[in-house]
């Protein structure tokens, strides 16, 4: 296990280079947040470097023996996106560092995240603060490897290890299993009666989430933990579609957002067509929906009143 | 050979039964090619897509048995969209066409409807076996069709497959002049079952070996089930939903006395761990138990059984056994060649003490010699451990180590686990299928590019640092047939390297990597062979559609590339586009 005062030094050693190389540019992917990823003694050329130089150093370090760290763009736990907004994306010779960026780098395989993190970074450092779960994490910077006692509050539970298709249960063994464990009476007909995990995708995020319906008991429940989880997807939505979505953010409309007035959720239910939450009884609701959807609210218009046809000629338009 | 008259190189030939024999087999001459595919009964397809059904039909016509596989593997996971593809239908529907005298169809990961498995059941008169293995879509009335129209039917094998239950009465369907069933397995089937309906349909088959019910089949009707098959060599438990009372129990453990050949059991979902105990009489005879799905049986009662196990050669189990439990089984089951860990706590939920860590399995590879096959759900790893277990076991064909959390390092040295998977590489000269886990850098694919060169299958996940790692691969293993990537930094300096590696191999899948729109759409354009799948589930059309056209580097969410010789398939949904 790390001592603090190992966690509290390399965190001290991270937080010196705070601007340097943003990139912004399509297809470049590095990021370089508060030096995390050059914390290393070893090569510290890496700190100031461009991307090429990055890349250059990269490759030597690859072939050598080193005391493991990948660093890079494998996302841990998709609620790292939540807790841990800084993933440089460098490979680091220290091990610490890098198995806590390597966790902290989740959803980094997308350029466009990585600057939406840029952004969220470099413009609301005070939105950061006031998150105290990211807070929490920022400061501890502990190795998810490690993290066993320390990890206790910090991540709300309902975020915790949903990593879609992780770990690799088939979905059968998993159905069958929870139903088994929870204990519940004789399933009627219904797999996975215990735990009932539904997809949700949002507009323009590179990923899915995963949320288990029978863990909330009303649509107040379920719409705020889904806003915690997709909270940072919304930053890089303005002017999304690709490259408009690098802008720098107004604090106005930031807000908007993150007030989720701009966004509907919406439903798939057993037959196949697109609701929008809310219409019917939470039991029954649960009972019908498939998928969820976090749709910007202009999509939407129309959802629950347009027959399926409608809609999804209306979405190919 | 070449003057020996056709019938008898023909008749050599049935001799030869393996896949890849007889594929090198038609690859000697004209000749050879040409007796070998109009004899040839038994055909494997491991890619659906690879090729169509009718130039299938036309190479082999004699085709009496066809294995499909469609979907791939991390559809297992929930990384493929439901609508996919790989289905069935086409197929059933050409083979009945060309009236081809059809006896046996095992299916992977494919869709199946209804209609496919009644057109089968009308199609083959001396249909056989009907395998189906991770499939979806189709319902009790499609299995009632091949129940009543399949007069010939000897196996009925339903693995892990979704089936809408309609609760309807399939198992009456079967006439009651069917009495040449053999194997009859619907233990994933989750609703009510006609238990006088299958009591009936066992006491009729005489030949009855391989018997699984699902959960609805309660301990009396086992017991009475058991009495009418004591021949049975492979029995799957359904539930038991009350305590047994004495009398009950005492019956049953009469019935599965009486069961002598019985060497495999499996089921056991929700069970009184008591349940168990009733097997006692005929435990030493087991060479295969799967208690994987038996949560409820707690490790102490799990180890009670095993330690008479003693000739178990295959051990599924879940890790609530503990390292306790397999340092018994270690020593008690010196037959052992494959064993399987499950996670049972799935959502990580408590800090789980029984659960199995690196001394179970240290103590497995030293106590069972004979191991060979390996899958291994734990919390944590360490590289000395693994490299123990490849000391001890030199033999191992299949390897598959899940550390569950992703990017854990050794908890001892805080390394990665490079040196212990690069131990296991190098010792293991035959293996053929590989996954990882934990804490990897690039130098974990230098030593399986060097040392492992019979891979086969590798799953990667969570893993590498660059290009480097993935070229390793494709530049070392050359055997490799399948390649599954996730979330790992491989971009399209590996994909593009070597295009014609992928000629080699049946399918490459990324997702959640670096490759991007326009490395993929390169490599499309520098192999047409190829069908170069591009997935991307959560966006609707229009988006990917203005993405298409604006940012050729923007990243890929999934790929899925193999080759075919019948070019883009065209059942193809909106979610998916082919290069």
């Amino acid at each position: 296990m790390l001592s603090e005062e190992e966690l509290q030094s390399n965190v001290s050693v991270a937080s010196s280079p705070t601007s340097n190389c943003i990139s912004k540019g399509g297809g470049l992917k590095v990021h370089n947040y508060f030096g995390l990823s050059d914390s290393s003694s070893v090569e510290s050329s890496t700190l100031s470097g461009n991307v090429e130089d990055d890349k250059a150093t990269i490759s030597l370090k690859a072939t050598e023996l080193t005391l493991g760290l990948p660093g890079s763009q494998s996302p841990a736990r998709e609620t790292e996106l939540d807790e841990k907004p800084f993933f440089p994306l460098l490979p680091t010779k220290d091990e610490i560092f890098s198995s806590s960026q390597k966790n902290i780098a989740s959803g980094n395989k997308r350029g466009f995240s990585d600057t939406m993190y840029t952004e969220k970074n470099w413009m609301f450092p005070e939105a950061v603060a006031t998150q105290s779960v990211v807070n929490k994490e920022v400061t501890q910077n502990i190795p998810k490897g490690q993290l066993g006692t320390l990890n206790n509050s910090s991540s709300p539970p309902a975020a915790k290890a949903q990593i879609v298709g992780w770990p690799p249960v088939r979905s059968y063994r998993k159905n069958t299993l929870a139903t088994t464990c929870k204990n519940s009476d004789e399933v009627d007909g219904k797999p996975g009666s215990a735990a009932l995990f539904v997809k949700v995708s949002m507009d323009g995020a590179p990923y899915l989430r995963k949320v288990d319906l029978r863990s909330y008991t009303n649509y107040g429940e379920l719409s705020s933990a889904l806003e915690k989880m997709f909270t940072t997807f919304t930053l890089g939505q303005c002017g999304s579609n690709g490259a408009a979505g690098k802008d720098m953010l107004s604090e106005t409309k930031l807000k908007n957002l993150l007030n989720g007035k701009d966004y509907v959720l919406t439903y798939e239910d057993k037959d196949g067509d697109w609701m929008l939450v809310g219409d019917v009884p939470w039991e029954m609701f649960i009972d019908v929906c498939k998928k969820l959807k976090i749709m910007k609210g202009a999509d939407a218009i129309g959802l629950a009143a347009a027959p399926r046809a409608m809609e999804k000629s209306k979405m190919r338009a | 050979m070449n003057y020996f008259p056709d019938e008898v190189i023909e008749h050599i030939f049935d001799f030869i039964s393996s896949h890849k024999d007889r594929n090198s087999i038609s690859l000697v001459s004209k000749s050879w090619h040409k007796i070998e595919r109009c004899s040839r009964k038994r055909v494997f397809i491991g890619n659906c897509y690879a090729i169509n059904p009718e130039r299938l039909i036309q190479r082999f016509p004699s085709l009496r048995s066809l294995t499909l596989k469609g979907k791939p593997h991390f559809a297992d996971f929930n990384l493929v969209p439901h609508e996919w593809g790989g289905f069935v239908h086409p197929w059933i529907v050409a083979l009945a066409k060309a009236r081809v005298e059809l006896e046996e169809l095992r299916l992977k990961r494919m869709v199946v409807s209804d209609e496919s498995l009644e057109l089968l059941s009308r199609s083959f008169a001396s249909f056989k076996s009907l395998v189906l293995v991770s499939c979806e879509g189709f319902t009790t009335d499609g299995l009632a069709s091949v129940a009543t129209n399949c007069r010939h039917l000897r196996e009925l094998d339903l693995q892990e497959n979704e089936i809408d239950d309609h609760r309807g009465q399939w198992l009456n369907c079967f006439p009651q002049s069917s009495t040449a069933l053999t194997s009859l397995n619907f233990s994933c089937l989750k609703g009510e079952t006609n238990l006088a309906a299958l009591e009936r349909l066992v006491a009729r088959s005489p030949n009855l070996e391989s018997l699984k019910v699902n959960r609805a089949v309660p301990l009396d009707a086992l017991t009475r089930l058991m009495s009418c098959a004591p021949q049975l060599v492979d029995l799957g438990v359904g539930s038991y939903e009350n305590e047994p009372d004495q009398e009950s129990f005492m019956k049953l453990m009469a019935a599965i006395k009486k069961c002598t050949s019985l060497r495999s059991l499996s089921g056991f979902s929700e069970v009184t761990p008591l349940c168990l105990t009733a097997f006692y009489p005929i435990c030493q005879n087991l060479t295969s138990l799967n208690l994987s799905y038996a949560a409820e049986i707690q490790g102490n009662h799990l180890i009670r059984f095993i330690q008479f196990c003693k000739r178990l050669q295959r051990l599924w189990i879940l890790d609530s056994i503990g390292d306790k439990g397999l340092e018994v089984v270690a020593s008690t089951c010196k037959e052992l060649q494959e064993l399987r860990v499950f996670p049972s706590d799935l959502h990580d939920e408590e800090d789980n003490d029984t659960a199995v860590t690196e001394i179970g399995l240290v103590a497995i590879s030293a106590g069972c010699p004979k191991l060979h096959s390996l899958l291994y759900f734990c919390k944590q790893m360490t590289n000395a451990a693994l490299i123990t277990v490849a000391k001890n076991c030199p033999n191992f064909i299949r390897f598959r180590l899940c550390i569950l959390e992703p990017n854990k390092p050794d908890h001892t040295t805080s390394q990665s686990l490079d040196e212990g998977f690069g131990a296991i590489v190098q010792a293991c000269k035959g293996l053929r299928r590989l996954s990882l886990s934990g804490l990897l850098t690039d130098k974990v694919f230098l030593y399986i590019g060097m040392y492992a060169e019979q891979l086969e299958m590798l799953s990667i996940a969570f893993a590498g640092d660059t290009d480097k790692g993935m070229l390793y691969v494709l530049n070392g293993c050359k055997k490799m047939r399948k390649l599954e990537i996730r979330d790992s930094p491989f971009g399209n300096t590996a994909l593009l390297a070597d295009v014609d590696k992928y000629r080699t191999m049946r399918s490459l899948w990324m997702s959640s990597c670096e490759v991007t729109l326009g490395g993929c759409k390169r490599l499309a354009r520098n192999a047409p062979w190829l069908n170069v799948e591009i997935i991307n589930e959560n966006e609707n059309n229009d988006l990917m559609m203005e993405r298409n056209e604006e940012d050729e580097r923007e990243k890929v969410d999934r790929l899925y590339l193999y080759r075919t010789v019948v070019g883009a398939r065209k059942d193809a949904p909106p979610c998916v586009t082919i290069l």
